[in-house]
């Protein structure tokens, strides 16, 4: 009888969270960490208090106000918010994270912000856990090798009144970055070279594990932003083994594991990768050694190419219903086919989002920006993802940096990532954007949106066109 | 939920691959605390240009279309952000399925729990099925327990579905009840996880 095959990191956390195997087939996954906000929310408090329930482990759930407040005045609190639709949505959350004996961390409390900065910044995000969140960019958590995904709002009920989901198993796919990247190259670059290769459903029914050493390499900023970009693969899950890199970005901080545990943690953490003769349903390999920055062009993410390439002509192909998608994404984008991408002058920058707002991020942005100045043609904003990332890149003279160069330094959320407060592109305005989505409509409608690195975009905000960075290096 | 067992209604074209969330409900309806009313921002950019004026090439506006319980979509339908509330402004709208060669992970969840059924066919079935829809006036029939798709004309396409997926739809179950017939077994989940990681218990 041939061997078992070894088990990748993905079933070994999913079996470790197996409650019941349900109805099915359907397994019952408890989970260690339920992220709330306020936009996904309200409906399912509402199914809950209208069948008698409580929540069932209100100190396995957080709740932070990110997706719709505005990124000033946030000291004055709810009464800051001018929008009725948004103060309503953060009062009712307020309400019922009181209710339930929910912690929050509150408008105007440093330690509040994007929901996926603020969860491995707090240190609650740790290998091994199953963490979910009513948002698709939950998968970011998965760099601390933790299984995690996005829900909608009946399964953010049902975590709340069970603190279990019901999943069934993904394929897995492992995907290996080999080779150092050159300077200017990142983890934007590798998810959006990925993308570009796979598509933004070719990862669809998979876990995503993320492996090679480049990704050994990268910092757990980066490892974040990888994880992060997950979801535009169309895989809910991206997974990296956690290693010294990661225990190290976590000692010390508040949810951490203290004192003995922490030994006891560390040495279950230690076993969380996948066996050397685990299997994966599918296997891809991307060298980084001659990546170069990548930037989209279209409005998908898979729509990505290397800033020293064109654009695309529709007329090109013979795949006809490619020819029209590209046809659509120019057309809205208001590009010409063959046109450098260099040469596409923008209107607005925006550094922020759960992708790319962390204090690495904010670091790079700010060299290259140091004594350079935005373009009298762009808006440039820098929107750091929590209160605790602001407050460090000050500590840090970032701020200073950013404000002498022309940004406008602002107060942490999601920002112009979707635009459901007033930061917002108008139709027709360019942005080059470090967020995750170039949907039609995604940050304002009409704007259009190019995709890129943190560092790609402070370049662009001073050259006010999409640039090469590495011109700067 | 209420179950799906089959329907028979007018089916609508809607011919672009990767329709992402923002698409079906645009983030101005997102502020709402409440599930019903969202069917007038479904496909809201698309349906209405910049001053609210209905725009005219776009299938649900043509009078054809007005009353469809089916819409038949591109590839990866549904993908990008995780909102529930795509499934219900589709469902306000009256539409109870979609077919499409592929549907995002998250949205094809959010959509079974609330009981609109996703249906994946092969992209050339559902070029043939956006055919004969263009016709117009014509009734469409899902049949779940069987998991077919007859088009007007006769023509019957057998699709694939989770058995799990279709026990649920067809007897419209709530997933919550359900799990809590595992109480005990959460119950004792924590106490062993508590022992074996005890650093996982939040202080
Ligand atoms: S920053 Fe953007 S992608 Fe991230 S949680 Fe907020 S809205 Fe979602």
């Amino acid at each position: 009888m041939p061997a078992m095959a070894g088990k990748t990191l993905y079933d070994k956390i999913f079996d470790a969270h197996l409650v019941a195997q349900g109805e099915g087939g359907e397994a019952v996954l408890y989970i260690d960490l339920h992220l709330i906000h306020e936009v996904t929310t309200p409906q399912a408090f509402a199914g809950l208090a209208a069948a008698g329930r409580k929540v069932r482990r209100p100190d396995r759930t957080l709740a932070v106000l990110d997706h719709n407040i505005p990124t000033e005045g946030q000291a004055l609190g709810v009464a800051g918010i001018a929008d009725a639709d948004s103060r309503a949505q953060v009062e009712a959350l307020k309400r019922n994270v009181t209710a339930n004996g929910v912690p929050l961390f509150d408008l105007g409390d440093p330690r509040n912000g994007i929901v996926h900065v603020v969860g491995p910044e707090q240190g609650r995000t740790q290998p091994g856990m199953t963490i979910v969140c009513g948002d698709s960019h939950t998968s970011t958590h998965g760099a601390f090798g933790a299984l995690a995904h996005g829900i909608g709002t009946s399964e953010v009920e049902h975590v709340l009144a069970t603190q279990t989901l019901r999943q069934t198993r993904s394929q897995t796919m492992r995907v290996t970055f080999t080779g150092a990247p050159g300077p200017g190259v990142g983890a934007k670059d590798f998810a959006l070279a990925l993308i570009a290769r796979i598509g933004t459903s070719g990862g669809t029914g998979y876990a995503i594990e993320y492996a090679g050493e480049a990704v050994r390499a990268l910092s757990m900023e980066g490892r974040m932003t990888l994880c992060n970009m997950t979801i535009e693969a169309g895989a809910r899950t991206g997974l990296v083994a956690p290693d010294e890199t990661t225990f190290a970005y976590l000692r010390g901080r508040p949810g951490a594991p203290k004192a003995g545990a922490w030994e006891l943690a560390i040495a279950h953490w230690r076993g969380l990768v996948s066996d050397p003769d685990a299997r994966f349903d599918r296997e891809i390999e991307i060298d980084v050694s001659d990546l170069a920055p990548m930037v989209t062009w279209g409005t998908s993410p898979q729509d990505a190419a290397p800033i020293t390439e064109f654009v695309p002509d529709p007329e090109t192909t013979d795949d006809a219903p490619r020819a029209a998608a590209v046809r659509r994404a120019l057309d809205y984008m208001g590009l010409i086919p063959g046109q450098k991408l260099t040469e596409v002058t923008i209107d607005r920058v925006f550094i922020g989002s759960c992708t790319n707002s962390r204090i690495e991020d904010l670091r790079a942005a700010a060299a290259i920006a140091k004594g350079n100045k935005v373009a009298p043609t762009v808006r440039a904003m820098v929107v750091p993802g929590s209160g605790l990332v602001r407050a460090q890149a000050e500590a840090e003279g970032l701020d200073d940096i950013f404000r002498k160069a022309g940004f406008d330094w602002r107060e942490p959320g999601c920002s112009m990532c979707l635009a459901m407060n007033p930061d917002r592109l108008a139709p027709g305005e360019r942005c080059a954007s470090t967020s995750n989505r170039n949907f039609e409509g995604r940050q304002g409608r009409g704007g259009r949106t190019h995709l890129v690195s943190p560092v790609m975009a402070a370049a662009a905000a001073i050259k006010g066109r999409l640039t090469d960075v590495r011109d700067f290096l | 939920m209420i179950p799906f067992t089959t329907l028979t209604a007018r089916a609508a074209p809607l011919d672009i691959d990767n329709v992402d969330t923002d698409q079906i409900i645009p983030k101005q309806f997102l502020k709402t605390t409440q599930r019903d009313g969202l069917a007038r921002g479904l496909f809201y950019d698309l349906r209405f240009d910049a001053e609210g004026r209905p725009r005219e090439g776009f299938v649900l506006n043509d009078p054809r279309f007005a009353k469809t319980g089916v819409l038949i979509a591109g590839d990866n339908f549904g993908c990008g952000s995780s909102r529930e509330h795509a499934p219900w402004a589709l469902q306000d709208f009256g539409i109870r399925c979609v077919i499409a060669p592929s549907f995002a992970d998250i949205f094809r969840n959010n959509a079974l729990q609330n009981g609109l059924l996703p249906v994946v066919l092969p992209r050339e079935d559902c070029q043939a099925l956006m055919g004969e829809a263009l016709g117009g006036n014509h009734l469409f029939s899902v049949d779940l327990e069987r998991q077919t798709v007859t088009a007007p004309s006769g023509r019957e396409f057998a699709f694939d579905i989770d058995a799990n997926a279709k026990r649920k739809l067809m007897a419209g179950l709530d997933a919550i009840g359900e799990t809590l017939a595992h109480s005990e077994a959460i119950d004792a989940f924590e106490v062993s996880q508590a022992l074996r990681q005890p650093w996982m218990t939040p202080a």
